[in-house]
């Protein structure tokens, strides 16, 4: 049994971590190559705060928040540059964010934290807590899509330019697609810290990056429950099969790589191919 | 002397960074593809160059099979990956490239083992006195052979049709094709000569650590966009200064930065600051 808790623990991170990118990259259509940066800032935030015997409820949104704050930082830089700009640029903060953590003794450097306080909820409490999350900001996005918010992001991920003709204030909705999405991302990443107890940067680098974007690209980039099946699904895979952990960025790689070259709409936009095999006579809607 | 030293060191570093970032820019250039999984060719430029080194003796020999060889992968990944999704979203090549190329670096790690190779006949690594320093033979090799390299491809694309031809692709595809340029043809020539670059690069660095690993292009790809990105993308002649900037300010950060930054966020720490700067690159045009 506690081998399960363990897992649905991991798979609650994961998921909130997966729909964190989903709000930058999905609704807003800013790609982030370096989002695990966000991730390590609030896992190391969080567990700075709670060695230092702040409780876990303080230190947790604290972490959040520090990862938030680094988020409108990137998210300037991202009103300054785009697309393939943005990208690298974000791929260069999370090697940024790597290379200062590694050099600064206060933060571990290469050893990383170790002995992270527990939260006290139990294991079977942690899950919760980290279920409970997950699912939240699943509602919560499901919200967003539907506000007038959503509607912006929207029209920024299609045309940016059009859409300040239209009176969408781009800058402002970019910075807000930035802070929710790297704020989500910190959470994700003190549940992780607290769940492990150990941390250290190699856990925060480019792979990570990749892994979390290619749940997105897999479930289908800005659709909520395809993102959360293929957060489930490729989180518990290398997990409950061994030859799958030796090869995890064999499959990963060639996911990414099969997805963009036969159909950029994934699980999402399978099903929806799918349903509008169903319905003779509906003209299918055109993939993200 | 600590100083020249530092410098030295830094263009042998930069001529490598060179090397690899020219193709990448080139591919930028005529296709608007950020190329990740020219990293991945790299690798496979160095694993080729010490397998056929060790093999017969000859390093001129493992040099060439390497460029020729990779250079025809390259056309054959432009074929299979690049060509059906030129209509997508730029994205879409982007994240596909990247998944190329971490499936790349797990299938070298499965064909070629996880620890790496190196050369067996040691004689590239004795010390070459120049001037008042010590260099090493494979560091004098290096600075030569990217030069030669890169000199000639400067040759051809500025005096032979075919270069003519390049150039007209890249500047304006369709009045190109409208004289008659076949695009498929130069775009398939851009990734040879892209690919081929990087394999020479892969051989060398080789022969630098005398040292192959699955995962030796990781660090080189993403400083290599880096490096596109202050080049201004698809400029050449940037990529090439920007090129030896870094090697040069990496090679003196190493020693001022260590405290601060290790040695490759030194890259991408000087890449935010320019793009902050000047968005379209150092040299860039908008």
């Amino acid at each position: 049994m506690a081998y399960e808790i363990s897992l649905l623990t991991l798979v609650g991170i994961m998921v909130l971590f997966a729909l964190s990118l989903n709000l930058i990259t999905g609704f807003c259509g800013q790609i982030s190559l370096g989002h695990a940066a966000f991730y390590g800032a609030g896992a190391y935030g969080a567990a700075m705060l709670t060695k230092a015997g702040v409780p876990f409820a303080l230190a947790l949104p604290a972490g959040a928040l520090v990862a938030g704050a680094l988020g409108v930082l990137v998210g300037f830089a991202s009103l300054r540059v785009r697309h393939d700009f943005l990208a690298i640029t974000t791929m260069g903060v999370g090697f940024l964010f790597l290379g200062i953590v590694r050099q600064q003794d206060a933060l571990g450097g290469e050893l990383g934290i170790s002995a992270i306080p527990d939260p006290g909820l139990g294991k079977l409490g942690y899950m919760a807590l980290c279920l409970a999350l997950a699912a939240a900001l699943a509602l919560f996005s499901a919200y967003v899509k539907r506000s007038w918010m959503g509607t912006a992001f929207e029209a920024i991920a299609d045309d940016e330019d059009t859409a300040r003709t239209l009176g969408v204030e781009v800058a402002r909705y970019k910075l807000v697609a930035f802070a929710l999405g790297t704020a989500f991302a910190g959470l994700a990443g003190g549940l992780y810290a607290h769940f492990y107890k150990f941390i250290d940067p190699e856990s925060f680098g480019f792979i990570e990056s990749i892994t979390v974007l290619s749940m997105v690209v897999v479930g289908g980039i800005g659709s909520i429950w395809g993102v959360i099946v293929a957060a489930v699904v490729l989180t518990l895979l290398p997990q409950v099969f061994q030859v799958i952990d030796q090869y995890k960025l064999l499959l990963y790689g060639g996911l990414l790589f099969g997805v963009m070259r036969f159909g950029s709409g994934g699980l999402a936009g399978l099903a929806r191919a799918v349903a509008d095999r169903l319905r003779p006579g509906r003209v299918g809607r055109p993939g993200p | 002397m600590l100083y020249f030293e530092l410098f030295v060191q830094g263009l042998v570093q930069g001529a490598i960074y060179a090397l690899i970032a020219v193709g990448l820019t080139l591919v930028y250039g005529l296709l608007r593809i950020l190329h990740v999984a020219h990293a991945g060719l790299f690798t496979l430029g160095g694993y080729i160059g010490v397998l056929v080194a060790n093999g017969t003796g000859s390093l001129a020999l493992a040099l060439l099979v390497a460029m020729v060889s990779v250079g025809l992968l390259g056309m054959v990944v432009y074929r299979l990956a690049y060509h059906p999704i030129l209509d997508r979203p730029p994205y879409v090549a982007l994240i596909a490239s990247i998944g190329l190329f971490i499936a790349m670096e797990e299938i070298f790690r499965l064909v070629f083992g996880p620890y790496g190779l190196s050369f067996t006949n040691a004689h590239l690594q004795q010390p070459v006195a120049l001037f008042t320093m010590t260099l090493r033979a494979a560091e004098v090799v290096t600075v030569v052979g990217a030069v030669v390299l890169l000199g000639g491809l400067a040759l051809v694309a500025g005096r032979s049709r075919i270069g003519i031809a390049w150039r007209a692709t890249v500047s304006d595809p369709q009045m190109a094709e409208s004289f008659g340029i076949d695009a498929l043809k130069v775009r398939y020539l851009n990734f040879f000569v892209g690919s081929a670059l990087a394999a020479a690069a892969g051989v060398m660095v080789a022969l630098l650590n005398n040292l192959v690993e699955p995962t030796m292009g990781s660090v080189p790809s993403y400083k290599a966009l880096a490096i596109i990105v202050m080049g201004g993308l698809g400029n050449v002649k940037g990529t090439l200064l920007a090129a030896l900037a870094l090697g040069v300010i990496e090679s003196f950060g190493t020693i001022y930065l260590g405290q601060l930054l290790d040695r490759d966020a030194i890259a991408f720490a000087f890449l935010i600051l320019v793009l902050m700067v000047r968005p379209q690159g150092l040299f860039g045009r908008r």
